[in-house]
């Protein structure tokens, strides 16, 4: 388990003080694929190289399993990151070794044998799909290759944390979705907890049970991947969890009201919903954005629309707010 | 009235046959010693340069940092041929003589250690930073970092800014032939610009040029042939 508790970070530049974290506090289960998702400058990097004190907070504390790591000499600290490995948005291999070679660095820093080591490189090769680049330089390989060649060189010393720092950031969709893969599966196989940096949203998609919304150095919004993303509280996540683009849409005559709904599950997904209510209550919405999401196997669908005056916004509300596995509210413009 | 007069060749010939092929020996001998002495000296420094900063894999004081630089420059803005008069009380010590090939290896290798530092360090500040990261996420030491990551990834540069740092000690060799050095220059100077033997030195130039054509051409080879980033 990884407890990390009331961190803040603060950097001293040319033009003043940064403070990259203010108080975060998470908890990271063992076996958890736990996202940290925000958009660039919200302070992702800075936490996660927390966790592994690669930087050291101002204040706050990092517990992995109880051990308050701050509180570690540079020995023990260096033992336990050899537990804590980490994959990197610019793969960081090393250009001058072949990827046997590659694999076996971390094993070679902790003193391990070099036929022992590359007995270990090889199964990890295998592992992760590329059994006949041992020779290959990194120039030769793909994005993805890579990438993989990383991942296997990570789990080398077969660590407790994963940590990835954008790790699919680099990479066109089809590659990112093989990526996860290989740590979905990794994560099965192995036992692994997955803490995993990025800005993308379909990544946290796709493969996280829980996320944390990091806004500007805080934590806004934490839970399971399903509860933030279907029913989004704070601004942060919301700009990251819906369709965007209808803001700009100017109001025509002035009285028009908005409304966002979220679907849960595929039975709502699958319903005429918008139909039936111009049917059954003659409210006459039109669609201003809509899309649809699987979160962890299930489908979430939301949408915004728009109707003509305040009288159908209340009626569409309540007869949504009728209907299971529905959430409906008030868009407020911004205007 | 200054004219170039060629000495018969003739006597050219007698003087190159008889005197060259030791003095390519000094020349050859004195460049590689003094540069294997100087990188000895200067790749632990150009080392200290980069991993002693603040935030390097081994921060040292900053007053010693700062020394160290201050240090290197001074040295490095001696010219060269006061430099080998300012040293003849070390060289003295060293040597036990001030003059010969072996007494001008101690100057050399004070003026090029400095450039070698310079140059080590140089190599060093290309080797990405997220590569030194990522070696201290997986519990390197410092002196793994510097060992596997900086020298290792850094090789091809340092082989092509040691073959600049030889093909230069080579042209200072020759410089110390005016004060008592051996080797080619040495010649040069005696017969062209003593005894106005202008053809011995017209070969003794052309032999330097070839060495320094030889050194850069095995060094290009050798920085390409170690570099895997272009495969």
């Amino acid at each position: 388990m990884i407890t990390l508790e009331g961190l803040s970070k603060t950097f001293r530049t040319a033009d003043g003080t940064v403070e990259a974290l203010k108080n975060v506090s998470l908890t990271v289960n063992d076996g958890d694929i736990y996202g940290i998702i925000g958009m660039s400058g919200a302070g992702k990097s800075t936490l996660v190289r927390c966790i592994n004190l690669l930087e050291r907070p101002t204040e706050g504390t990092i517990r992995i399993d109880g051990q308050d790591l701050c509180a570690l000499s540079e020995n023990e600290l260096r033992s336990v990151r050899r537990e804590i490995s980490m994959i990197f948005q610019s793969f960081n291999l090393l250009a001058q070794r072949n990827c046997l070679k590659n694999i076996c660095f971390p094993l070679e820093l902790a003193g391990v044998k070099k036929k022992e080591a590359e007995a270990r490189a090889h199964e990890l090769l295998e592992f992760v799909g590329l059994p006949d680049k041992a020779d290959s330089y990194p120039s030769q390989l793909s994005g993805g290759q890579k990438q993989r060649v990383a991942i296997a060189r990570a789990l080398a010393t077969d660590p407790k944390v994963l940590l990835c720092d954008e790790a699919t950031s680099a990479l066109d969709p089809k590659t990112t979705h093989d990526i996860l893969q290989l740590l979905r599966d990794l994560h099965s196989k192995l036992g692994l907890t997955i803490i995993i940096i990025t800005h993308q949203m379909s990544v946290v998609e796709e493969i996280c049970s829980r996320v944390a919304i990091l806004d500007n150095g805080s934590v806004v919004e934490e839970g399971p991947v399903e509860t933030v993303f279907s029913a989004p509280k704070s601004d942060a996540a919301k700009r990251l969890v819906f369709p965007d683009g209808y803001e700009a849409l100017p109001y025509v005559s002035g009285s028009e009201k908005r409304l966002r709904i979220v679907f849960r599950g595929a039975s709502t997904t699958s319903t005429p919903l918008i139909a039936q209510m111009a049917m059954e209550k003659g409210i006459l919405a039109s669609i201003l954005a809509a899309s649809i999401k699987t979160i962890s196997d299930k489908e979430y669908g939301s949408m915004v629309l728009e109707v003509p005056d305040k009288a159908s916004l209340d009626a569409a509300l309540s007869y949504l707010s009728g209907t299971p596995d529905i959430v409906a509210e008030e868009v407020v413009s911004n205007e | 009235m200054n004219s170039f007069l060629f000495e018969p060749l003739s006597e050219t010939w007698r003087i190159v046959s008889s005197e060259f092929p030791f003095a390519i020996w000094e020349t050859l001998y004195a460049t590689v010693l003094s540069t294997a002495l100087a990188i000895i000296l200067g790749l632990p420094l150009g080392i200290l340069l980069v991993a002693g900063e603040e935030d390097g894999v081994l921060p040292l004081p900053k007053w010693l940092l700062q020394a160290l630089n201050v240090i290197i420059n001074i040295l490095r803005s001696v010219p060269f041929i006061i430099l080998m008069i300012l040293v003849i009380p070390l060289t003295r010590l060293l040597v036990g003589k001030a003059y010969g090939t072996m007494a001008s290896v101690v100057p050399l290798v004070i003026a090029a250690f400095p450039f070698i530092a310079r140059l080590v360090e140089s190599s060093l500040r290309e080797v990405d930073p997220n590569l030194i990261e990522m070696a201290r996420s997986m519990g390197a030491t410092p002196f793994q970092i510097i060992t596997k990551v900086m020298l290792r990834e850094s090789v091809p540069s340092l082989i092509s800014n040691c073959t600049i740092a030889i093909t230069t000690i080579l042209g200072y060799t020759a410089m110390s032939g005016a004060v008592g050095g051996g080797g080619l220059g040495k010649l040069a100077i005696t017969y062209g610009y003593n005894r106005y033997m202008y053809g011995v030195m017209a070969v003794a130039v052309i032999l330097l040029v070839v060495m320094v054509q030889l050194f850069q051409m095995i060094g290009t080879k050798t920085a390409t042939r170690s570099d895997m980033r272009k495969r």
